[in-house]
């Protein structure tokens, strides 16, 4: 049995996609040998694979960097983007949302846009306001692209070639905090569909609806209540959008409680509109109304204790469960 | 310079009088109201377009702007699938998912046609970067106006181009207008084509509505890309004789331009170019008479073309996965 970090799964991922098709390609800041692989590792050793054409070290020019790999995608390659801090997403959003996403569309079919745009950020590792944000929900808003994100290092892997595979723009969304997690690792060609659900752990008093790193914390959360009797249904989402709905309701269906669970801020959240539609299909099946728990509506803050205050907190998750159940 | 090859010149005659001629039928067609869509005129570019097009391969890769008909039909894009996406119908080339702004026909080369200001030049480095990647040979230019040489896209495309010495031919046509905004009001350098030199890449202003400087100069852009020498940004200065958009507000532009625009006009003088060489007027006009027939036709099977189905919205979002 081999373990795994998230590193490695990304980068065997990335590996083995080049292997097989001389189509992919890497493109962004310091991802080559000569800048050190990337500044997360995720691109190491690769250019010694593959060359500087596809492990291309680009300028600081995220609109040109999300082009490029436009322009790419067009012409029948399957390039892999990063944008090194989700943030940055801001600099490039033009051609994310008004480009690759549209462009199936707009040419009636076409002109597929099939890139991987992989990006990391996470709160708590005291990077400040501009270096943090869970920004899923912006791209989960526009029509024509999938938004992925795993928890843990196997799904890594399979998310990551599952993302290469799909013929559409994939935003792969990274946790700086999760890339020591270590898995088994599930070895060459592992895939994980896009827009399929995962359950690491069954209830039957409440769903508990997350994705990314907040995964471990439900986990955590939903072994400590166990303890006092209450069971905790955690339905990882893996692919933010399209989710999978039928998983979600399913769940919700058994259980009769959801709560939903991100990092991103909770105000017009993806978890908003999961209770909604939890709300609209299941309200015969709902014992009490869907609730939510999302990041603090503020920019993430620098200070050790405000950055640690202004994430969703395990306490919060636990009361807010034992509320809806009626133990609070 | 060497004299332009006599075929040479009778194809690009040819292509800018599709353009010109189509130009002319679409602002016609909105007039008598019998098409009411967004159109970006390209009456006074007709020549920068076709002569572009006449030194690119066929099938090399051109990325366009909302104000793209010049290249779409220079390039050779079918015209009943032209003129069935601007008109909304099932026939189009993107079954009237597009429209006039975001024509796409791969099959010619037209990979994108974007709407957004600036956006197809970093666009256009990655068709040149998939072509550096496989060795397909192919050269992608990518068409901008003057208005665009000012937003951020094009710093970072040009930047990035030069690094990776990538086989783009980056042609802004200044047509002396950023929609509303008159060239000295929104930029104070003296032209565009010298910015080439800040990125270290070879750039060149010539005179747009002239055929002996024009095309001799998008044919060497193009032969310096595709010879993997890397990016060139040609400046053709032109002008936009029409407002931003078909009916919009052209009082802004003063008298002496207008007049100094009308002495200008690249068609009388590719005219009397043609005939110093020797083609005679019959035979020009026969070429602008086929055109004309050919649009017509275009035109009347668009018209009659069934419209798209409503499911088409629900359609092309997503590959559907079975």
């Amino acid at each position: 049995m081999t373990e795994i970090t998230m590193t490695q799964a990304l980068n065997l991922a990335i590996d083995e996609a080049m292997a097989e098709d001389d189509g992919v390609f890497c493109l962004g800041e310091d991802v080559a040998a000569k800048q050190g692989g990337g500044v997360f590792k995720i691109t190491s050793g690769l250019t010694e694979k593959y060359g500087e054409h596809r492990i291309r070290a680009t300028p600081i020019s995220e609109t040109a960097i999300i082009g490029a790999a436009v322009g790419a995608a067009l012409a029948g390659q399957r390039p892999i983007a990063e944008i090194m801090l989700m943030n940055f997403v801001g600099v490039c959003m033009d051609q994310i949302v008004n480009h690759a996403a549209k462009l199936r569309f707009m040419s009636g079919g076409q002109t597929p846009c099939p890139i991987v745009i992989r990006t990391t950020t996470g709160v708590g590792v005291g990077f400040g306001g501009q270096h943090s944000d869970m920004l899923e929900a912006w791209f989960a808003h526009v029509a024509g692209m999938h938004v992925v994100t795993p928890s843990n290092a196997a799904d890594a892997r399979g998310l990551m070639r599952s993302a290469i595979d799909a013929n559409d723009p994939v935003v792969f969304i990274e946790n700086i905090l999760c890339y020591g997690l270590t898995s088994e690792d599930p070895g060459p060609g592992y895939r994980v569909p896009l827009g399929k659900a995962a359950v690491p752990k069954e209830g039957s008093d409440l769903s508990l609806i997350t994705y990314g790193r907040t995964v471990l914390d439900a986990l955590e959360v939903a072994g400590d209540l166990e303890k006092e009797g209450i069971s905790v249904e955690v339905v990882d989402l893996r692919t933010i959008a399209p989710y999978d709905e039928e998983a979600v309701l399913k769940s919700v269906r058994k259980t009769g409680r959801a709560l939903t669970l991100h990092e991103a801020v909770r105000p017009f959240g993806t978890g908003a509109e999961i209770a909604a539609n939890i709300q609209e299909k299941c309200w015969d099946d709902l014992k009490g109304p869907v609730r939510r728990i999302g990041g603090t509506f503020s920019a993430v803050p620098f200070a050790t204790h405000l950055e640690q205050a202004w994430i969703p907190q395990k306490s919060d998750i636990a009361e807010q469960i034992k509320a809806s159940v009626g133990k609070g | 310079m060497a004299e332009i090859d006599r075929d040479k010149l009778l194809d690009i005659y040819t292509r800018t009088m599709k353009v010109n001629r189509t130009d002319e039928k679409f602002r016609a067609l909105l007039m008598q109201g019998k098409v009411a869509v967004m159109y970006y005129c390209v009456r006074g570019q007709e020549l920068v377009s076709a002569a572009a097009m006449a030194a690119l391969n066929n099938d090399d890769y051109v990325v366009c702007t909302y104000r793209g008909q010049g290249e779409q039909t220079a390039k050779g894009i079918p015209i009943e699938k032209w003129w069935g996406e601007c008109l909304g119908k099932a026939t189009g080339t993107c079954k009237g998912k597009g429209g006039t702004m975001h024509i796409t026909d791969p099959d010619t080369g037209i990979m994108v046609t974007t709407g957004v200001v600036g956006s197809g030049l970093p666009i256009a480095n990655g068709l040149a970067m998939a072509s550096q990647n496989n060795g397909d040979g192919k050269v992608t230019l990518v068409n901008f106006g003057d208005g665009a040489a000012n937003i951020g896209g094009f710093h970072e495309a040009m930047n990035m181009a030069q690094l990776y010495k990538l086989p783009v031919v980056f042609l802004c046509q200044n047509n002396r207008y950023g929609e509303h905004t008159a060239y000295a009001d929104h930029t104070d350098s003296p032209n565009i084509g010298s910015r080439a030199a800040a990125y270290g890449m070879k750039g060149v202003t010539v005179d747009g509505n002239d055929v002996n400087q024009i095309y001799p100069a998008m044919e060497e852009a193009v032969e310096h890309a595709r010879s993997g020498k890397g990016p060139v940004l040609v400046e053709a200065m032109c002008y936009r004789m029409m407002g931003h958009f078909f009916g919009s507000d052209f009082s802004y532009m003063p008298e002496d331009h207008l007049a100094e625009m009308q002495a200008e006009d690249p068609l009388p003088k590719l005219r009397a170019v043609m005939l110093e060489r020797q083609f005679t007027e019959e035979e020009l006009d026969r070429i602008v008479a086929d055109i004309d027939a050919e649009i017509a036709a275009a035109v009347d099977h668009a018209l009659a073309a069934p419209l798209p189905d409503t499911d088409e919205i629900y359609k092309d979002v997503l590959e559907e996965v079975n």
